[in-house]
């Protein structure tokens, strides 16, 4: 094992361990964790009292920054499981929380990726600087592995470091004079680089919503799919199929409507299909699978959730040649220039992973790590059910969103972690119509999953 | 339906949203100088297919990584599909292992602590993740010349008002002259007051290392105004004398300052992509809050961390061999650095830089640099840097980069001796 990995003590997504100083072992098989404990450092939310007497630039704080409420949401999350763990330092703590892969990655991927590394000491193997939107056997691969047949071309496609990043240099594109709307619930990284780049007013206590900003519920009542005759006209739509959180697939019929709803208000709708790979049913993986779509939308997606790349980093954004701002300049004009000056192109050594993942032998040993996901996709749902519980979501994505009924989503994740040691995500995190739902995320050894079901059939027969 | 957009792209008619164009992203320049001068080399390898051309435009490095990195990448990368070696989300701060490294090959005697150093996928990226903290509501100095990234940025967010190409200058952003007149260190006293000031040393184009002195009056004038100096400290590794290699070697500087860096050049990771930021503690916006929590939220939501395998790669440079090995690659561009240098002098131009960066800075008085350009790649085959791509102040000055194969440079050399004499 390299040095890292020996080193690499920080839990994955323990971003609570920055500002809030803890050191963890990273797991083994075995379901428990061992909680090294270190000092603490209290989590800087509000002025430190010292800095009031302390040196002050005079650099204005900026005002969208302060709007944000809290910290990102899973880092949140990451927080609170820390603090779990420093109150019960022996509890097998289960995450089931923040939607990260576990598998390891098939070795098809990871021996390419070991050959590009040891290429890059060889003076004919050596790449400096990449094309900035990706390598064009890559692009190409993109193209006709997800999009044959519908009209997209290799360089419709810019390869990135996964779709998180792509969303906020999409934002960028847009600019702070964009009004955008987003399903609710949703992924927070829409609702929050919106926030960042300026496009919203003030957060609304009363409501939960920021000012500017469409929420378009989606909720059983109307089979999570937005009822566009009560949307305003936004410029930017925001659109997850398969939902993240609810794991609702929309039909093609639903897409059918929202393309049309898109062309009628002259929008964009920028579609993140992360979790397409999924899809157990036979709703459309691509928005281009609708006629029309090219013209009105953006299509984002990743190789975290296929090829558990959630650390390699790597995904693509896809702007079709047809897609034009209103004065006709192309759009993906635009994010081209983004992608040059503010971005240099994801990791060569990442890219040689991801032309492998689009091999024949790559795409089967995708689809057997995502079948066993779903799997415990499977094991989730039924183990909700079979408590009487109307369950969501699990057939289509790998997260599966339950319904309490009345009560406060935070209240229910923290009752689960204190009495169950079962990290979840609670559902208002994502949206005021998340209130009242956990998402259970079925990324994990199946070992785990079995053990956490049979903690939720203890804890709610 | 493929058919009629088609005809669409062809007519150049074709249905267009309501959705208006940023109007930042209007005010930006036609080109991006480096997508320019490869749309350039292109053209040029168009129109002479048997040219043996040489790069020394883009600063992109050129040679092989040494085995301690690349092996510890190929074997992290393999363990990837091992129960015990398989990671998922890192910390969006990097790895703590990594970050302590940096610390400590880095900032050993200047107290820079790893809760304070940000891994990342590079710092031209790092430089929009700062824009999108600042937003576009600041005011930003550049020093003229400078990488262009600092300035487009800054139009993007909508801080720098438009760009109006023959000036070469934005209407909002505050240029700072560097030149042989003045050492390449600006000057202070006719410099208005600017939010943040960009400053990067070794610098580049210019390849001016600036002194402890010349660092210590932008400190002071930083503290005197309230601002915030973002510096780029990329080409450290380069600097052969005793010229600061960060800010933060200043005293005050950890109130004022914001350092940026990058493995790009300092072992050749311009492909792998990994990079650093250094955010103080002690660093406070005027209403008492820490810039460093913004950095930190901007990381959380708009980034997920540098690629695992460059972490790896990265804490491979900062071992003891690894350290070698890249100070190895550094002198290895430098003595090209020199080979460069050497011919320009001794063909009586006017030269600059080549001695703490990999960059050689030659005027050529009187001419406008894109006819320089132009000139040399037309009849030496040589693609270099026209100066006024860097800023007003660049005109008149041509950028050789020292990035290449021994022989490249020295046949370089060759037939740029031919040329000129």
């Amino acid at each position: 094992m390299s040095l890292l990995q020996h080193l690499s003590t920080t839990i994955s997504s323990s971003s609570s361990a920055f500002l809030v100083h803890s050191n963890f072992n990273s797991r083994t098989k075995n379901v428990s964790l061992q909680a090294k404990r270190n000092s603490i450092f209290k989590c800087v939310a509000a002025v430190p009292k010292e800095s009031q007497t302390a040196y002050k630039t005079n650099v204005s704080r900026n005002g969208n920054l302060a709007k944000l409420q809290a910290g990102y949401l899973f880092p949140e999350i990451a927080r609170r499981r820390a603090a779990h763990l420093l109150k019960y330092p022996d509890a097998q703590v289960i995450s089931l929380g923040i939607g990260d892969t576990t598998e390891p990655i098939p070795e098809v991927i990871t021996s390419a990726m070991r050959k590009r590394s040891q290429e890059l000491s060889t003076l004919e193997g050596y790449s400096g600087y990449g094309a900035e939107q990706g390598e064009k056997s890559l692009r190409a691969a993109i193209a006709s592995t997800f999009y044959t047949n519908l009209g997209i071309e290799d360089d419709d496609i810019f390869v990135s470091d996964g779709a998180k990043c792509d969303i906020s240099r999409l934002q960028v594109v847009f600019g702070a004079d964009v009004t955008m709307a987003v399903q609710d619930p949703s992924y927070p990284a829409y609702v929050d680089s919106s926030v960042i780049m300026g496009q919203t007013g003030q957060f609304r206590k009363d409501v939960l919503k920021f000012e500017s900003i469409e929420y378009m519920k989606c909720t059983p009542e109307n089979g999570f799919f937005p009822d566009l005759s009560g949307v305003c006209r936004t410029d930017i739509i925001f659109f997850c199929s398969p939902n993240n959180p609810t794991g609702a697939a929309a039909t093609r019929e639903q897409l059918t409507q929202l393309v049309k709803f898109a062309k009628d208000n002259g929008s964009i709708i920028v579609y993140d299909s992360a979790y397409a790979m999924y899809m157990s049913e036979d709703n459309p993986r691509s928005i281009f699978e609708i006629p029309g779509a090219k013209e009105v939308a953006i299509e984002t997606s990743s190789f975290s959730k296929y090829a558990g790349f959630t650390g390699v980093r790597l995904g693509w954004t896809v702007v079709p040649k047809e897609l034009l701002f209103s004065d006709g300049f192309p759009v993906a004009k635009d994010f081209s220039r983004i992608v040059c000056t503010c971005f240099n192109g994801a990791s060569n050594i990442a890219q040689a992973g991801g032309l492998a993942c689009l091999s024949p032998e790559g795409l089967k040993a995708m689809h057997e790590v995502i079948g066993f996901y779903k799997e415990n996709t499977d094991i989730i749902v039924e183990t909700f059910n079979s408590l009487g519980f109307n369950v969501y979501g699990g057939k289509n994505a790998p997260y599966v969103w339950v319904h309490f009924p009345g009560q406060s989503s935070w209240d229910v994740f923290s009752e689960i972690l204190e009495k169950t040691h079962v990290v979840t995500t609670p559902g208002s995190g994502f949206g005021p119509a998340g209130e009242g739902f956990v998402r259970v995320s079925a990324f994990g050894y199946r070992s785990n999953i079995l053990e956490a079901c049979k903690r939720f059939k203890q804890l709610y027969k | 339906m493929v058919q009629a957009s088609l005809k669409a792209k062809r007519d150049g008619v074709g249905y267009r949203t309501k959705v208006p164009r940023n109007v930042n992203m209007e005010n930006l320049q036609n080109g991006y100088l480096f997508s320019e001068i490869s749309r350039c080399k292109l053209q040029h390898i168009e129109k002479f297919p048997n040219a043996k051309l040489i790069s020394l435009g883009v600063g992109d490095t050129t040679e092989p990584l040494p085995d301690i990195i690349a092996s510890s990448m190929a074997e992290y990368a393999l363990a990837l599909s091992t129960p015990e070696g398989y990671r998922g989300y890192g910390p969006e701060q990097g790895y703590e292992a990594l970050r302590k490294a940096i610390a400590e090959s880095f900032y050993k005697d200047i107290s820079v602590k790893d809760t304070e150093i940000f891994v990342t996928d590079g710092s031209q990226c790092d430089i929009t993740r700062l824009q999108l903290v600042l937003g576009a509501n600041v005011t930003i100095a550049v020093q003229d010349p400078s990488y262009p990234v600092y300035q487009d940025s800054s139009i993007i967010i909508g801080q720098a008002g438009n760009y109006k190409d023959e000036a070469l200058k934005c209407r909002n952003i505050e240029y700072m002259r560097c030149s042989p007149q003045n050492n390449f260190f600006p000057d202070l006293d006719t410099t208005s007051r600017a939010d943040i000031i960009f400053f990067c040393s070794p610098n580049n184009p210019t390849g001016h290392a600036a002194t402890r002195k010349q660092l210590e009056k932008l400190v002071e004038f930083a503290r005197n105004n309230g601002s915030i100096i973002i510096f780029d400290s990329a080409y450290a590794s380069y600097i052969m004398d005793d010229s600061p290699r960060s800010i933060f070697e200043i005293p005050g500087a950890r109130e004022v300052a914001i350092e940026v860096s990058s493995f790009s050049k300092l072992a050749g990771f311009t492909g792998v992509r990994l990079g650093w930021t250094v955010v103080p503690e002690e660093l406070l916006f005027s209403n008492g809050f820490p810039v460093r929590n913004d950095f930190d939220r901007i990381v959380c939501t708009c980034f997920s961390g540098a690629s695992n395998i460059a972490q790896a790669g990265g804490l491979a440079c900062l071992s003891s061999e690894g350290l070698k090995a890249t100070e190895s690659m550094v002198q290895y561009y430098m003595e090209n650095a020199r080979i460069l240098v050497d011919t320009f002098t001794s063909l009586g131009l006017e030269v600059y830089g080549g001695a703490n960066a990999p960059y050689v800075w030659v005027r050529f008085p009187g001419s406008k640099s894109w006819d320089v350009f132009s000139e040399i790649l037309e009849k030496t085959h040589i693609i270099t840097a026209p100066g006024s791509g860097f800023g007003a102040g660049g005109e008149e000055f041509l950028r050789i980069s020292a990035y290449g194969n021994r022989k490249c440079i020295l046949e370089a050399s060759r037939r740029l001796g031919s040329f000129f004499s």
